[in-house]
C-alpha cells in the first residue's frame, strides 16, 4: 500500500493576475500519513490545497499522486484518489437534499445504486448525521453542514482526504467530535488550518508555509512548541502548550 | 424586518413538503404531469369565461384538504403574486366596454368579466404550481422532470437556483443588515448604496460559483446530475393521473355550471 503518497516538487503557481501563489514548494507526504499544514493568512495554504485534486494545475515543477503525475489528462483519475473538504460547507453541499449531496460522488464514481446507497448510510453514521438524510442544507446549522460536508467526501473512500479549516465555525463540542473521527481515519490526511491545538492533536508532521514555499518541515510536537517560528508566522504556540 | 420575514415564508412552503398525506406520497412524475395539464386546461379557455372555470376550484381545494396545506398560507402567497395578474387585466374595463350584461341596474362590460376571468385563471394556476411545490418538494419536481425527459443541463440548473437561493438570501441579509446597522436614518439607504449592495453580491455570488465547481469537480461531476432514488410508478398513481384527465375533460367541455343552474330550476319549480 505504498502508493498513497503525495509528492510535490519544486511547484511553481502563479495566478492570471501574476499574482506568485507558490514559489517552488516540495515535500513527499507518504501512505498513512497524517500531515497539518499551517501558515499565515495569504501564505498559499488553499491554493496548495487546490493542486492536490488538479483544480489548478502548477505552473512549473510536479505533482504526483499515488503513481500518476497530475496533469490535464490525469486529473480525473487523481480525483479518485484526493478527496477534498472545502471550507466553506454551503460550497460544498450543492445538492437539494444530504443524501443526494453524500451520493453524488458515489454515483459519478460509476456505483450501482444499491452500493452507492450503503455507502451514503455507513458516511452518514460515521458523522452521526444518519437522521438528516432528506433535510435540505439550507434547513441545517452549521455544525451539522459541516459534519455533511465531511461525510460527502468520505462517501467516495479516498485514498488520501485533504480538509481546508475543518473545524472553523463548530462548537467546542463538535470540534471534538470531528478530532475523534479524524483519527479513525487511517488513510493519509492532510490537514490545512489555524487551529494548531487540532493539528497537534491529528497530526504527527506539521509542515509551515509562508509566502508561497515551506519553511519548516517536521514532527508536530517539534514545530508547534517552537515559540519563535510560530510567531515569524504569524501564529502563536497552540493553547496546550501555553503556560499563564 | 420584511426582508427576513419574507424569506422565512419561502422557507416554510419548503418545509411543508416533509408531511407524509396521501398526496405527499404520490410519485412526483404523477403530480408534475397532472398540474402541467390542470395549467394547460385552465389557459385554453376564451376570455369571458367565467362560469366554465368555477368548477376548477375543485382541484386545488382537494389537494389542500388532502394534502394538509395551511389554507390562509397559500392564500397568502397568492396575494403577494397577484399584482402581476392586476396589472395585466387592469386596463381591460376601459379598453373593452361593450355592455354584456345589466344586474340590478349596474351595467357590466365584457372588460370587466375578462379582468375577472385573469383573476380567476390567475389564482387557479398559481395556487396549482404552489399546491404542487408545497406537496412534491422542489427537488422532487426537478427529478420527476428530469425523468420525464427534460435535459440534463435545465434541471441541473433547476437545482442550482433552489439550492443556492437560499444562500444568496442570507448572503444579501447580512449585506443588508450590516448597511442598516452603519446607516442612521436617510444616510446610507440611497439608491447609490444599493447599487453597491447588489454589485458586492454579484461579486461574491462569482466567487462562490467558482468554489462550488472546484467541489463538484473534486467529486467527480461530469455533466449529469445523477440520483440514486428510484420512484416507481404505483397503481395509485396512474389512478390519479387518469382521474385528473378525465375532471379535466369533463370539467373542459362540458358546461357543468349551466346543468346545476338548469337542474336547480327544474327542481324549484
Amino acid at each position: 500500500m505504498s502508493h498513497h503518497f503525495v509528492e510535490f516538487k519544486d511547484v511553481l503557481f502563479h495566478y492570471p493576475d501574476g499574482t506568485e501563489a507558490l514559489k517552488g514548494v516540495s515535500f513527499r507526504i507518504t501512505h498513512g500519513e497524517s500531515v497539518g499544514i499551517v501558515g499565515a493568512n495569504g501564505s498559499g495554504k488553499s491554493t496548495l490545497l487546490l493542486h492536490m485534486n488538479g483544480y489548478l494545475l502548477p505552473s512549473s515543477g510536479t505533482v504526483t499522486v499515488g503513481d500518476i503525475e497530475l496533469q490535464k489528462k490525469t486529473r480525473q483519475e487523481v480525483r479518485r484518489k484526493v478527496g477534498i473538504v472545502f471550507q466553506n460547507p454551503d460550497d460544498q453541499l450543492f445538492m437539494p437534499t444530504v443524501f443526494d449531496d453524500v451520493s453524488f460522488g458515489p454515483l459519478n464514481l460509476g456505483m450501482s445504486p444499491e452500493c452507492v446507497q450503503e455507502r451514503v448510510m455507513d458516511a452518514l453514521k460515521t458523522v452521526n448525521c444518519l437522521d438528516l438524510r432528506d433535510k435540505p442544507p439550507h434547513h441545517l446549522s452549521g455544525g451539522q453542514k459541516s459534519a455533511v460536508a465531511i461525510a460527502s467526501v468520505i462517501a467516495m473512500e479516498p485514498d488520501i482526504l485533504v480538509m481546508d479549516e475543518p473545524a472553523a465555525n463548530l462548537d467546542p463540542k463538535s470540534r471534538r467530535s470531528l478530532i475523534t473521527m479524524l483519527k479513525t481515519f487511517v488513510h493519509t490526511k492532510i490537514v490545512a488550518s489555524h487551529d494548531l491545538d487540532l493539528i497537534l492533536d491529528v497530526c504527527q508532521r506539521c509542515i509551515v508555509i509562508r509566502e508561497g514555499a515551506v519553511v519548516a518541515d517536521g514532527p508536530s510536537t517539534e514545530i508547534l512548541s517552537n515559540k519563535t517560528l510560530l510567531e515569524e508566522n504569524n501564529l502563536e504556540l497552540p493553547l496546550s502548550h501555553q503556560r499563564r | 424586518m420584511t426582508f427576513d420575514e419574507s424569506y422565512f415564508s419561502i422557507g416554510r412552503l419548503d418545509r411543508l413538503s416533509y408531511q407524509d398525506t396521501f398526496v405527499h406520497r404520490l410519485d412526483p412524475r404523477a403530480k408534475v404531469v397532472s398540474t402541467i395539464l390542470f395549467l394547460f386546461t385552465v389557459i385554453s379557455f376564451p376570455k369571458y369565461e367565467i362560469a366554465a372555470l368555477i368548477p376548477f376550484f375543485l382541484f386545488p381545494v382537494l389537494l389542500t384538504t388532502l394534502g394538509d396545506i395551511p389554507v390562509r398560507f397559500l392564500l397568502k402567497k397568492v396575494v403577494i403574486v397577484s399584482p402581476f395578474a392586476i396589472f395585466i387585466g387592469i386596463f381591460n374595463p376601459l379598453l373593452d366596454t361593450r355592455t354584456v350584461a345589466v344586474i340590478a341596474g349596474v351595467t357590466l362590460s365584457a372588460g370587466w368579466l375578462s379582468f375577472l376571468t385573469i383573476l380567476i385563471k390567475f389564482t387557479l394556476t398559481i395556487s396549482a404550481a404552489l399546491l404542487l411545490i408545497a406537496t412534491t418538494s422542489f427537488p422532487g419536481i426537478c427529478h420527476a422532470l428530469r425523468r420525464l425527459g427534460v435535459p440534463a443541463i435545465f434541471v441541473s440548473q433547476l437545482l442550482f437556483l433552489y439550492r443556492y437561493l437560499f444562500v444568496l438570501m442570507e448572503e444579501a441579509m447580512r449585506l443588508v443588515r450590516a448597511r442598516d446597522m452603519r446607516s442612521f436614518g436617510e444616510h446610507g439607504s440611497g439608491m447609490t448604496i444599493v447599487v453597491r449592495l447588489i454589485g458586492t453580491l454579484f461579486l461574491r455570488t462569482v466567487e462562490r460559483a467558482e468554489r462550488v465547481y472546484s467541489a463538484m469537480l473534486s467529486r467527480g461531476f461530469n455533466g449529469d446530475m445523477p440520483s440514486v432514488k428510484q420512484h416507481s410508478l404505483r397503481p395509485v398513481d396512474v389512478l390519479y393521473v387518469l382521474a385528473t384527465i378525465s375532471f379535466l375533460a369533463i370539467f373542459r367541455f362540458v358546461p357543468i355550471t349551466g346543468l346545476i343552474g338548469s337542474l336547480t330550476q327544474e327542481l324549484s319549480k
